[in-house]
């Protein structure tokens, strides 16, 4: 059967079919709009990670974070200090195992550069149920500047295996309504009935 | 000067036979060593397949299985056994068959094949004892600065020579192949498309040598540091080109099977080999969207190795996904299966589990591991599913129901052709590509969800009822943790099932003899059209069109989802 003679074509010299010309063309145009999209978003879009990063003594960063936390802190909770930064200023978080600490309390509508890092191994700031995961290393200090857009109670869930403990790393963030525009919305609210 | 001097080898003698149902000349080495590296793969699929399903049971939350300790380390030989030496030894097998069985030419150096072989066997021991021991539960990643036993990365760096080796001999083949005019004019495109395979497979290793090589040496303390981000880079220079690599064999296997069950050619040749050619050029830094969520990483690099270099791999991927079905479509028509639009498709061979395998797999492959893949691998939309359990949903699509499913239909026609052993349990067998089909893309669908809602990969418990500061999931996260679990099973089963019916065969399979009637019986002629080559010729494929049309609306819908879900969360620079 395979004794049928060979098709003694020279391959690269065939014509296209048409229906796979159109497909080519529709994919690479495609491949070529995803392409630019992405460069759009940091234009159009307000969700881009950060590329600000320093290379830091894993003890620096926690003498940094040590430092902003009993500046700040205005309550404990489970034995870990809760922490108000000021809107628009720098917050500390550290990773390491296996807590995210300290807990952090912002408010909505504010932004803040938020520090991350790691004192150990790897691992994952993943902010809950929101879904913003952001992998953290040791020795690397990541800058973001974050603007909570809801207000509430929010998971840090550690997503990068960091050994036995892993699945019991967690932190916190209260986000809180912002004074004034709370008093407004109730004016508002008024206003209508 | 032949070949086999060059890499050292005395040239043998080698004994042929004839293949009663595709003409194919085949070299009893050659047979051998396919045999020898097809059993080890499926062993280590029945290992790793096992360990998945222990691994889903313990993330199903009304179960939770294993202990937390067991669980790290069984998913850790789960990812080793199942991605790593099911995959390659299977890989080397289909390297064999390409060269030596599909131009009817002698392997190189089969004794070379040997030490390969059991330098593999050898080196995935060792990593496995390594695993097993309970020292080295670092996930197959291994990123440092966790560290394992020394004897976890030697395994890999055997494993991985063993494989180059393999890779080796291929080429060593096609040499000699050509030398010795085994066939005529091109290759076929099969074995084109292994070319691929071999080419990325040699880069691939190479990265792994340059990354785990100096690993090796800093678990023996002869080196006191690994910069962790460096490592990424370099690692996963070899963890996604080898994913190019299995993306390269499927699909010449879909090729392969396309051709010796219902007589499907290219389209055009021209087209194919293009799109195989595009893996080659346009993979090497796509390591890149394994690190978008990484510190200081700038945002023109993240975009320009994303999708320069990766988006043009996906045009071949959908050149391909096109081309596969087309060529299926032309062949059935030509064969009278002519009327309406999709005649040609309800009238394919579904019942024998090659062919279903080999569609199934197009299908999730595209649909599931293919979308998923380039939205995860978008700069900015990675922030959405980053490390969650979205990530082992979208490479279950791709290398499980699309991959390992492709892996699991060419199998039917390796073993009556190589083995040359009637399929026992036919019934079986029959349905065996649906049950793990199904199961596959369950998984992969329901990990996805869960990630989508938030659910950490890698995770022993999503309660956290551990944690000292807790976290609650939402209900429909822990729903589809279940959904997941329940999926799992089906797709152990039809794990299960392959599994037997593979050692089945090899040992109490019928032998098949001169005028035997297959109970799976090829394609008349398909033989010719595998291993040569030739385009199609002016086909009308509506029912393609309207196949990849769907797919398409499926792309474009999903992608500007994860946008819209994107636009919704804080804002953040
Ligand atoms: C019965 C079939 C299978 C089931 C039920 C299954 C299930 C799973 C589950 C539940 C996870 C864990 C996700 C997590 O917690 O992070 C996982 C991880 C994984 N699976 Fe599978 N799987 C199966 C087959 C396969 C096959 C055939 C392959 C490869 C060809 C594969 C490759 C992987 C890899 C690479 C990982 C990631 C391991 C890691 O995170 O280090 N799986 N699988
Ligand atoms: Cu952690
Ligand atoms: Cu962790």
């Amino acid at each position: 059967m395979a004794v049928t003679p060979p098709e003694r074509r020279i391959w690269w010299n065939e014509p296209i079919e048409r229906v796979e010309l159109v497909w080519i063309v529709i994919a690479f145009l495609w491949g070529l709009f995803m392409f630019v999209f992405m460069i759009a978003w940091h234009f159009i879009g307000q969700q881009n990670l950060s590329k600000e990063a320093y290379r830091i003594q894993p003890s620096a960063y926690e003498a940094k974070v040590d430092e902003f936390a009993k500046k700040n802190q205005v309550r404990e909770e489970a034995g870990i200090p809760v922490v108000k930064a000021k809107p628009g200023g720098d917050v500390y978080l550290l990773g390491r195992l296996w807590q995210w600490w300290p807990i952090l309390e912002l408010e909505k509508g504010q932004s803040y550069r938020i520090h991350l890092s790691s004192i150990d191994w790897q691992h994952g700031f993943s902010l809950q149920p929101t879904n913003i995961n952001i992998q953290v290393h040791p020795g690397l200090e990541h800058v973001i500047s974050l603007t909570p857009t809801q207000s509430g109670e929010f998971g840090i869930v550690c997503n990068e295996f960091c050994g036995i403990g892993h699945h019991t790393m967690t932190g916190k963030i209260y986000v809180t309504e912002p004074k004034k525009a709370e008093a407004e919305q109730r004016l508002a609210e008024g206003d209508k009935r | 000067m032949t070949a086999e001097t060059v890499i050292g080898a005395v040239p043998a003698k080698a004994e042929f036979r004839t293949c009663q149902y595709t003409g194919l000349k085949v070299d009893v080495a050659a047979q051998k060593l396919i045999i020898a590296n097809a059993v080890a793969a499926v062993v280590f699929l029945a290992i790793g397949g096992l360990m998945g399903l222990l691994v889903a049971l313990t993330r199903w939350p009304a179960v939770h299985l294993l202990p937390a300790d067991w669980f790290y380390l069984i998913l850790t030989g789960h990812g080793a056994n199942v991605l790593l030496f099911w995959i390659i030894f299977f890989e080397i097998a289909v390297l064999y068959f390409a060269s030596a069985v599909l131009l009817n030419s002698r392997l190189a150096a089969p004794k070379l094949g040997w030490l390969a072989f059991v330098l593999m066997i050898v080196g995935a021991l060792a990593t496995n004892v390594a695993v097993l021991q309970g020292d080295s539960s670092v996930m197959f990643t291994s990123y440092p600065p966790m560290k394992a036993q020394p004897h976890f990365y030697l395994g890999l760096i055997l494993f991985a020579v063993g494989a180059l080796i393999g890779c080796i001999l291929f080429f060593a083949t096609l040499v000699i192949a050509k030398e010795e005019g085994t066939y005529e004019g091109s290759i076929p495109l099969v074995t084109f498309g292994a070319l691929t395979a071999a080419i990325i497979a040699i880069f691939t290793i190479a990265s792994g040598a340059i990354i785990l090589i100096p690993t090796w040496l800093w678990s023996l303390g002869f080196i006191s540091d690994i910069d962790p981000l460096m490592y990424k880079v370099v690692w996963w220079g070899m963890g996604h080109s080898s994913q190019q690599i299995n993306v390269s064999a499927h699909v010449s296997l879909w090729y392969l099977t396309a051709a010796l069950l219902v007589g499907a050619k290219p389209l055009s040749e021209k087209v194919s080999r293009v799109a195989f050619f595009m893996y080659i050029l346009f993979l090497q830094l796509a390591s890149a969207h394994h690190l978008l969520a990484e510190p200081g990483m700038d945002a023109s690099w993240k975009i320009v190795n994303t999708s320069y270099m990766m988006y043009l791999a996906v045009m071949g991927s959908m050149v391909h996904g096109l081309t596969v079905p087309g060529a299926i479509e032309a062949a059935q028509r030509r064969n009278g299966f002519n009327r309406g639009m999709f005649e040609w498709l309800r009238k394919a061979p579904w019942g024998h589990p090659a062919f279903s395998g080999m569609f199934l797999s197009l299908v999730f492959f595209g649909f599931i591991g293919g979308i998923s893949g380039v939205v995860l691998g978008t700069e900015q939309l990675n922030v959405l599913m980053h490390n969650t359990i979205y990530v082992p949903g979208h490479f279950h699509g791709t290398v499980v129901a699309g991959t390992t499913l492709a892996f699991m239909g060419a199998t039917y026609i390796v073993l009556p052709l190589i083995f040359q052993r009637e399929i026992v349990w036919p019934k079986l067998a029959k349905i065996q590509p649906y049950v793990f089909g199904i199961g596959a893309a369950g998984i992969s669908l329901f990990m996805m969800g869960a990630g989508t809602l938030g659910v950490a990969r890698r995770h022993w418990d999503m309660t956290f009822s551990d944690a000292s500061l807790g976290f609650a999931h939402s209900a429909g996260a822990f729903l589809m943790m279940g959904l997941n679990g329940v999926f799992a099973v089906l797709a152990a089963i039809g794990g299960i099932i392959f599994v037997l019916v593979v050692v089945g065969t090899a040992l109490f399979g019928q032998k098949i003899t001169s005028g035997h009637k297959l109970t799976f019986p090829l394609f008349s002629g398909g033989g010719a059209i595998a291993s040569h080559y030739g385009s199609e010729k002016s086909p009308k494929l509506p029912g393609t069109i309207v196949l990849v049309s769907i797919f398409f609306v499926c792309f474009v819908l999903y992608y500007f989802i994860n946008w819209k879900y994107l636009s919704e969360l804080w804002l953040f620079r």
